[in-house]
């Protein structure tokens, strides 16, 4: 491929690939929406009864207001972040661990391979989500959760699918021409996996991290859904919890409900976009319609 | 036609590990924490009947001889090793006297029964819409199909169903806004108006679930149904005559049908998380809401019980699936597994 151009050839090349185009807007509107948005708004206004409750969206509350009185606008600005955030540190340590694993197990094998794979096949029939659950709802004083602590937490999970992805790639890139090259005039070890096999594997490495983050967006909204985390923040997953547990439906508070619901579908369609545009660029043989 | 003697012992020997370690971090996570559900318990039972704290102390210590855990940590794990393989879960701290087996059997069915049918169902349907989508003589008009699908298969169903709610059971109440049956109803599983009004409610969840999934199964059997089509075999059926729907059933479907079969085994998992958080969101009287009412009281046996249930049914559905794979494909090899 043709490099250099910059930005002009991003451009012209999201143009082929409209998918990841579209799906790496909708992810920058999100986190403009998370960052700049905050310029907008009072990020006091997110806790219980900083505002009148049950406010329909007027002027004044853009997006309404919840029934312990946080302004929503607010709590979606704050609790998207807050959910990304939490999303990216999973999937950064996920994505850490899975390659240095990965790495290992595909391109040295051996015992530590056998090893490495038995548990990473162990660990993919049980129920991460639900390995969460018993965990998080372990943690003390989970009232005083943060971002980070939660992000770790579903970090215990998010390096098992990377790893196992890592590690089928790096197994069928080993036996490779340029790598038998690399070896032949006289390359170590390392030396190979960083110059040679690390260059190749970078579209992989991204699909991984999309979809890590996108699993630990998912785990941390599931956990907080069901209760487990700060409840006083405004996470989006907390926002779920909050919203069944004073029956917005039952009062016909379609505001409080569709709001936080279209923020987390455009979440997980950016991460859908993404990765099916990246599946493209790592196999352009792949032809995809959507 | 068998399934191989050496392959079928290796797959009970993974099986027997997953069991093992899942009952093993069971086991620890508890240890771990610094978390003292018994204390938490006392404390608000205290609160609640206003004891006086030698009594407190009373009841600690008698809890903590009744779940054993003043023994050394080894014997501790035996004892739970050994409970747990005779599927003795132990008891709810919140209902003291009632079981976990008993809370898991009450809950279970009502989870199976909607669980199972949404699966199936969204397996069918979504494997016949991804071959017809990837299969280049259906009409152009099914590749529309596809864009919304996967758009719902991107979206977690607890998700989706909260829009549901709101839409179907609120602004057109055609369908009950939360429950497994009418409050108004009898528990009578003789009665067809009951199995009517189970379904009816039973409805949005299962929808919830079956929506996100069809399009999960589409698409991986539409990328399956792509590269066999290249196929020499596809070819050769091709140029013998044989008419389009004949190849399109015996010849792609059915090669194409093995990897979505691994792929069920696969998913089993977060089929059953998802379920979970359905549940709780629809207030279904299943196991995955009684866990999310677990997790509210910290009633930790109920909660480390069920998710080891789940874990276990998951890993043994699991096992099943591995050990039909060979029947259905000759091809594989059976050492390798």
């Amino acid at each position: 491929m043709r490099r250099g151009g910059g930005f002009q050839s991003l451009i012209a090349y999201l143009k082929r690939n409209p998918a990841l185009g579209w799906g790496l807007a909708i992810l920058v509107f999100l986190l403009l929406f998370a960052s700049v948005g905050e310029l907008f708004i009072d990020s006091e206004d997110v806790y219980p009864l900083s505002e009148p409750i049950n406010e329909i969206p007027s002027a004044k509350y853009p997006m309404g207001t919840d029934s312990q009185g946080r302004d929503l606008l607010a709590s979606l600005i704050l609790g998207t972040r807050m959910t990304l955030s939490i999303g990216m540190i999973a999937g950064i340590v996920g994505l850490g661990i899975g390659t240095v694993l990965g790495f290992i197990s595909g391109y040295f094998g051996g015992v530590l391979d056998d090893v490495i794979k038995f548990i990473v096949d162990v660990l993919m029939t049980i129920p991460q989500f639900l390995l969460l659950v018993m965990i998080a709802s372990s943690v003390p004083k989970p009232d005083e959760m943060g971002i980070v602590q939660m992000g770790l937490i579903v970090s215990v999970v998010s390096w098992v699918r990377p790893t196992r992805a890592i590690r089928a790639q790096v197994l069928s890139m080993r036996e490779r021409a340029f790598v038998m090259m690399a070896k032949l005039s006289g390359m170590g070890g390392m030396e190979i996996i960083l110059k040679e096999l690390m260059p190749n594997l970078l579209p992989y490495l991204a699909i991984s991290l999309a979809g890590a983050v996108n699993a630990g967006v998912l785990s941390s909204l599931g956990l907080q859904t069901l209760g487990i985390g700060n409840l006083r923040e405004p996470s989006l997953g907390m926002t779920i919890y909050w919203l069944r547990y004073y029956n917005a439906f039952l009062r016909g508070m379609w505001w409080w409900i569709l709001e936080p619901v279209a923020v987390i579908a455009l979440i997980f369609i950016a991460f859908l976009l993404i990765s099916i545009g990246l599946d493209e660029f790592a196999n352009p043989r792949t032809r995809r319609a959507v | 036609m068998r399934i191989p003697i050496s392959y079928a012992l290796k797959r009970l020997g993974f099986l027997l590990a997953v069991l093992w370690t899942a009952a093993t971090i069971n086991f620890l996570i508890p240890k771990l924490t610094p978390r003292d559900p018994v204390n938490e318990l006392v404390q608000q039972k205290i609160a609640q009947m206003g004891l006086d704290s030698s009594a407190a102390r009373d009841m600690v210590e008698s809890l903590k001889e009744i779940y054993g855990l003043d023994d050394p940590l080894w014997q501790q794990y035996v004892r739970y090793i050994w409970n747990t393989a005779q599927f003795n879960l132990g008891y709810s701290i919140v209902n003291y006297p009632k079981r976990v087996n008993e809370i898991i059997g009450e809950t279970i069915w009502w989870t199976l029964g909607f669980v199972m049918t949404a699966t199936v169902l969204a397996f069918v349907i979504g494997t016949v819409v991804g071959a017809l989508v990837g299969w280049s003589e259906s009409s152009k008009y099914v590749q529309w199909l596809m864009p919304p699908l996967a758009m719902f298969s991107a979206v977690p169903a607890f998700i989706l169903g909260l829009v549901l709610i709101y839409y179907f059971a609120f602004k057109i109440p055609i369908f009950p806004l939360r429950g497994g049956f009418s409050p108004t109803s009898e528990v009578d599983w003789s009665s067809f108006e009951f199995w009517l009004d189970v379904a009816h409610h039973a409805a949005l969840p299962a929808i919830s679930l079956l929506l996100v999934t069809i399009g999960q199964w589409a698409l991986s059997m539409r990328a399956m149904m792509t590269t066999v089509e290249g196929a020499d075999y596809i070819t050769f059926a091709e140029a013998k005559g044989l008419k389009s729907p004949r190849i399109f059933f015996r010849y792609a479907l059915r090669n194409t049908m093995l990897p979505q079969i691994t792929a069920l085994a696969m998913r089993l998992g977060f089929i059953v998380s998802g379920s979970t958080l359905v549940e709780n969101i629809f207030n279904y009287p299943g196991i995955g809401r009684r866990l999310g009412g677990a997790i509210l009281a910290f009633d930790y046996p109920v909660i480390y019980g069920i998710v080891l249930f789940l874990v276990m049914g998951i890993a043994v559905a699991t096992f099943l699936v591995d050990l039909l794979y060979p029947l259905l494909d000759p091809r594989i090899s059976y050492t390798g597994g």
